[in-house]
C-alpha cells in the first residue's frame, strides 16, 4: 500500500510537469503578448520602446529560460507579477478562489444528491412514467449547455420578479446568498447530476439483478435496505468515477457560467487573463486547476478502495 | 398422512405464471405437497421444470412483472403466505423460512462483510444489540464447521472459497432457527468433495434444529442419499410423488424411469462401459405451448392416444406413491 502510495504520488508529479510543459508552449503559441495587445491598442509602436517592455516584462528571454523561471517560482510559491494589474499573481488569484470552490462544490453536491437518489429511483421504477419521465429530464440536462441553461434561469426570472439575481461579495440574508451561490450552481450542475443520474440508473440496474440482491431480500429485508444498503454500495463505484470526472470538467463550465452570471472567480478570470495573455495568471492558474483534476483523480482512486473490498492497492 | 400440527409446509394448488411477449406460461401447475418437521422432501426434474420458480414461490420472490402467483395456498406453521401483505411476508422471510441459493460465489453481497451479512439477517427478526448479533453470527459460523469463526465474520466474501462461502450463507439461512429451509441446488456449483460435505452439513443442521428442508435438485445421487420423500416435476407439474426407497425400488411415472435410466452407471470390472450414455429423447416442451393432454408424452416411449388427449390425474398407486400417467401400471413392466 506504502509502496503503492509513493508510486502513485511520484506519477501525479510526472504528471503535472507534463502539464506544466503543455500550458506553457501552448500560451506562447498563441499569436501575440501582452506587449502587442498593448501597442495595437496605443496605434503607435516604437520598437524600441517595445522592446524595453518585453525585457522588463522577461518575455525577451529564450523560452527555456523563461520555463525555467516560471517553474523555479512556482516551487518557491513565487507565481511572479500579473502583466495587466502589476500585483502580485498570488494576490489576484488566491481571494478568487474560494467563490469559485464553493460554486464547484454546491454545484458537484448538487448533482451527487440529486443524480444519485434519482437514479435509484428510475431503476427500481424501470419502465414505469416515472422512469421515463426521469430519463427525458436527464436527457435535457445533457443536452442543455449550462450557459444557456444559465441565461434561461437569468430571462426567466427577469420575466417573473423583475430582478436578476446579482453577485454579492457579501451576502446578507440567507436569500442572498442562496441566490449568490446556488442558482448559479444549479445551472451548471445540472448536467453532471443529469449525468449521475443515468449512470447510477444503468449501474444500480446491472446490480439489481445479482444474486445477491435476491438473497437480501430472501432474509427478509425491506425494498430500501435492498436497494440503498446492498444495491447502491455495489453500484455506487461507476458513479464515483463519473463525479470525479465531471469535478474537472465542471471548471469548463463555470467559465461560462461565471461569465453569465458575472461572478468574479477564477474561471472567468482566467478567461480575461488569456485574453491579455496574461502569462503568469494564465500558467499559474491552470497549474492550480490541474493540481486539482490530478488529486481528484488519485481521490477517485483512493475511494474505490474504501467502496470495494475487492480493490487492494499493492504491488 | 401424518398429523396436521406435525406439517411445517402445506402447499395446494399452487400456481405461478409468467406474462411473457410469447403469451403466458405456467411454470408451476397445481402443485401441492407437504413437508413434516424434520423432513426432506427433495423436489427433481430438468432445467425450466419449475423446481426454482417453486421455490421462490414458496418464498414469494417470484419476480412480479413478469411472474406471478395465481393460484392455491402455501401454508407454513397453519400461516397462509399468500395471505400476507409484504410487510407481514418480510418478517417471514430468513426468520420462518430461509433460501440457500445454487450460486455460493454470486449469492453473497460482494461489499459487505460475512458477519455482517449474518448479523443484518439476526437483526431483522430478533429484537438483539449489535454486539449479541455479532456473537450469534460467530455461533453460526462455528456451527456450519468454519474455522476461526470470529475472524471470518471480518473478512469478505471474495477472500472465502465457494464451499465456505456456501456456509456461510448456510449459517445465514438458519442464523433464524426457521422452521423450513428451501436449498435450491445448494451443492450444483461445488465440486464434488465439496458437494458431499455440504450435504452433510445441511443434513446434520436439519436434524440439529428440526428444520424442514426442501431440497431442489437435479441429481437423483443427492435424492438417494439425504431424501425421505421425493416429488418428480415436468413442465410445471408433479409428475410423481414416493417415499425414496418406493421410487427408486419401482418408478411409475416413464419421466421419472428415463432420469433413473440417464444416471451413468460405473461399469463393473472387466465390462466395457456403454458406447452412449443413455438420454431421454427430445427436450422439454415450451411452457406456452403446453399439449392437452401429458406433458411428456411427445417424448414417450409408451405414449397412446390417450396421452395426447388428456392429462392423465395424479393417483395413488399404493402406499401414498402418486403418479400422473395413464400406463403407470405398466411401466415397471414394459420398461
Amino acid at each position: 500500500m506504502f509502496a503503492y502510495l509513493v508510486r502513485r504520488l511520484l506519477l501525479m508529479l510526472v504528471t503535472l510537469f507534463g502539464i506544466s510543459v503543455v500550458i506553457f508552449v501552448l500560451l506562447r503559441i498563441v499569436p501575440g503578448n501582452i506587449v502587442d495587445i498593448l501597442f495595437a491598442a496605443a496605434g503607435y509602436v516604437d520598437p524600441a520602446d517595445k522592446a524595453n517592455l518585453e525585457k522588463e516584462l522577461g518575455i525577451d528571454q529564450p523560452l527555456i529560460v523563461q520555463y525555467w523561471h516560471w517553474i523555479s517560482g512556482f516551487l518557491r510559491g513565487d507565481l511572479g507579477y500579473s502583466y495587466v494589474s502589476e500585483k502580485p499573481a498570488l494576490q489576484e488569484i488566491l481571494p478568487r478562489i474560494p467563490i469559485t470552490a464553493r460554486l464547484a462544490g454546491l454545484a458537484l453536491l448538487f448533482s451527487a444528491s440529486i443524480g444519485i437518489p434519482l437514479g435509484v429511483i428510475s431503476a427500481v421504477k424501470q419502465g414505469t412514467r416515472l422512469d421515463y419521465a426521469l430519463r427525458v429530464v436527464s436527457l435535457s440536462g445533457l443536452s442543455l449547455p449550462s450557459f444557456w441553461l444559465g441565461l434561461l434561469i437569468l430571462t426567466a426570472s427577469v420575466a417573473m420578479f423583475g430582478q436578476m439575481p446579482i453577485f454579492n461579495p457579501n451576502p446578507q440574508t440567507w436569500l442572498e446568498a442562496f441566490a449568490t451561490y446556488a442558482v448559479p450552481a444549479a445551472a451548471v450542475g445540472f448536467r453532471s447530476a443529469a449525468l449521475t443520474l443515468r449512470i447510477t440508473r444503468s449501474s444500480m440496474l446491472e446490480v439489481l439483478r445479482q444474486d445477491y440482491i435476491r438473497t437480501a431480500r430472501a432474509k427478509g429485508a425491506s425494498d430500501a435496505a435492498v436497494n440503498y444498503h446492498h444495491a447502491l454500495k455495489n453500484a455506487i463505484l461507476p458513479v464515483i468515477t463519473v463525479i470525479g470526472i465531471e469535478a474537472a470538467f465542471l471548471i469548463g463550465g463555470l467559465i461560462v457560467t461565471e461569465t453569465v452570471f458575472n461572478i468574479p472567480g477564477v474561471a472567468r478570470f482566467l478567461v480575461e487573463a488569456i485574453r491579455w495573455r496574461d502569462y503568469p495568471i494564465v500558467q499559474n492558474l491552470v497549474m492550480f486547476i490541474a493540481v486539482v483534476v490530478v488529486v481528484a483523480n488519485f481521490t477517485v482512486d483512493m475511494l474505490y478502495a474504501v467502496f470495494d473490498p475487492r480493490i487492494r492497492y499493492t504491488d | 398422512m401424518a398429523d396436521k400440527s406435525d406439517l411445517v409446509l402445506d402447499v395446494r394448488n399452487l400456481k405461478t405464471v409468467f406474462f411473457t411477449n410469447s403469451g403466458l406460461f405456467k411454470a408451476v401447475d397445481d402443485l401441492s405437497f407437504t413437508v413434516k418437521r424434520g423432513e426432506t422432501l427433495a423436489i427433481v426434474g430438468e432445467s425450466g421444470c419449475g423446481k426454482s420458480v417453486t421455490a421462490l414461490s414458496l418464498m414469494r420472490l417470484v419476480p412480479d412483472p413478469p411472474g406471478r402467483i395465481v393460484g392455491g395456498s402455501v401454508s407454513l406453521e397453519g400461516t397462509d403466505l399468500l395471505a400476507l401483505d409484504e410487510t407481514e411476508m418480510r418478517a417471514v422471510r430468513g426468520n420462518r423460512i430461509s433460501m440457500i441459493f445454487q450460486e455460493p460465489m454470486t449469492s453473497l453481497n460482494p461489499v459487505m462483510r460475512i458477519g455482517d451479512q449474518i448479523v443484518e439477517a439476526v437483526r431483522l427478526h430478533r429484537d438483539v444489540s449489535a454486539k449479541e448479533a455479532q456473537n450469534i453470527a460467530v455461533e453460526m459460523l462455528r456451527l456450519v464447521r468454519i474455522p476461526e469463526p470470529a475472524r471470518r465474520t471480518r473478512e469478505y466474501p471474495h477472500q472465502l472459497s465457494g464451499g465456505m462461502r456456501q456456509r456461510a450463507m448456510i449459517a445465514m439461512a438458519l442464523a433464524c432457527r426457521p422452521a423450513l429451509l428451501i436449498a435450491d441446488e445448494p451443492t450444483t456449483a461445488l465440486d464434488v468433495t465439496i458437494q458431499a460435505q455440504i450435504l452433510a452439513l445441511i443434513l446434520d443442521l436439519q436434524k440439529e434444529l428440526g428444520t424442514g428442508l426442501v431440497l431442489i435438485t437435479h441429481d437423483l445421487g443427492v435424492v438417494a442419499q439425504t431424501a425421505q420423500r421425493v416429488i418428480v416435476m415436468y413442465a410445471g407439474r408433479k409428475v410423481e410423488e414416493a417415499s425414496v426407497e418406493a421410487l427408486f425400488a419401482s418408478p411409475k411415472h416413464p419421466y421419472t424411469r428415463g432420469l433413473m435410466a440417464s444416471i451413468p452407471a460405473v461399469p463393473a470390472p472387466g465390462i466395457a462401459a456403454p458406447a452412449r450414455l443413455n438420454e431421454i429423447p427430445g427436450t422439454v416442451p415450451s411452457l406456452v405451448r403446453l399439449p392437452r393432454g401429458c406433458a411428456f408424452a411427445p417424448r414417450c416411449k409408451l405414449a397412446i392416444k390417450r396421452c395426447e388427449a388428456e392429462y392423465p390425474p395424479l393417483e395413488d398407486c399404493g402406499g401414498g406413491h402418486l403418479a400422473a400417467c395413464w400406463r403407470a401400471e405398466e411401466v415397471a413392466e414394459v420398461a
